[in-house]
């Protein structure tokens, strides 16, 4: 079992909470995901109570809750808002982005790391949603990450693993560091790359919650993720540029 | 006095931000707050004084990726 901090999680799939089309279809959509962690964010109260019936919701599903800074363009920004989800959440877990670019949601690292450290050292257990730099992730492990959150591919884009190469380094670079890919993801076959390459989880949103059907493609997604860890686990075949016969010839009738 | 409640002005009377919250009918459990910037847990509001021109940020749980 994948363990986060120290805590094991049922499931390796983790899914955002946004962009469903009910709050009915969530809940289906997270019965049928089976997944253990949901996302969440803190945004302004526009009237007075309006969150309640989110917060109602989310704690109903029953899963651990992991608040995120999103939106958030600065270290102190992000750090301020951290410690409002952590009151608001009862969780010291906060999925960390700082971004600092405005097409691509690419995080900013020097930001990333200059939050990382300040959360980590109040006790923080901080979830970075980074790129797969190699040199980056090793700053966030000095800051006190215990977890690394790779993207696959700019947020909301589904465009899968856009850069392999890189997130195969990353996973042979830190083989003992929980390792979670983290957006971009559009498609249960990516998902289940993810976890043929050795990712310990995989985290989505907008994939389930844009489906034409979020609680099947939730399930697709959760199916998709254990197929994918259980190749990784079983050894997969190198691939060959030439056939070799699976039958054995030794034996065949002499039919010519 | 004049205060900014999440990005729009308010007129209250208040001394501190415990009583901001209260005067604003904004003081429920699912909210978390800060004042100029800087996080104020729920324990400090009412030692929290607060001056015309603050500015008061009210967040509450939402869905997020």
């Amino acid at each position: 079992m994948v363990s986060f901090y120290g805590t094991p999680v049922a499931s390796r799939l983790m899914l955002g909470t946004a962009q469903y089309p009910s709050p009915k279809v969530l809940s289906e959509a997270f019965r049928r995901s089976g997944a253990g962690i949901a996302t969440v964010s803190v945004r302004r109260e526009a009237a007075a109570g309006e969150g309640a019936d989110f917060w109602a919701l989310v704690r109903d599903l029953g899963v651990r809750l992991l608040p995120n800074t999103a939106g958030c363009h600065s270290a102190r920004e992000a750090v301020t808002t951290a410690r409002m989800a952590r009151e608001l959440f009862d969780t010291d877990w906060i999925k960390l982005e700082v971004i600092g670019h405005a097409d691509t949601l690419q995080p900013d690292p020097w930001g990333l790391v200059e939050a990382a450290a300040i959360l980590c050292a109040e006790g923080f257990k901080v979830f970075p949603y980074t790129t797969e730099d190699l040199v980056l992730a090793e700053r966030l492990l000095d800051a006190g990450c215990e977890v690394l959150m790779p993207w696959g591919a700019p947020i909301g884009t589904g465009l899968g693993l856009a850069n392999r190469y890189g997130l195969r380094a990353l996973r042979a670079q830190f083989p003992d560091v929980p390792l979670v890919v983290d957006a971009g993801l559009g498609r249960p076959s990516q998902a289940a790359e993810a976890m043929e390459m050795g990712y310990d989880a995989v985290l989505l949103n907008t994939a389930v919650a844009k489906a034409e059907d979020p609680a099947a493609m939730a399930e697709g997604f959760a199916r998709a993720v254990e197929a994918g860890r259980l190749g990784f686990e079983a050894g997969a075949m190198e691939p060959r540029d030439m056939a070799a016969p699976s039958t054995p010839l030794i034996g065949k009738a002499f039919l010519a | 006095m004049k205060i900014m409640v999440n990005g729009t002005p308010q007129e209250v009377t208040a001394t501190t931000l415990a009583e901001a919250l209260s005067a604003l009918g904004r003081d429920g459990e699912t909210v978390a707050t800060a004042l100029n910037e800087e996080f104020v847990p729920v324990g400090a509001r009412a030692a929290t004084p607060i001056a015309p021109g603050d500015r008061i940020e009210i967040v509450a749980p939402r869905q997020g990726g």
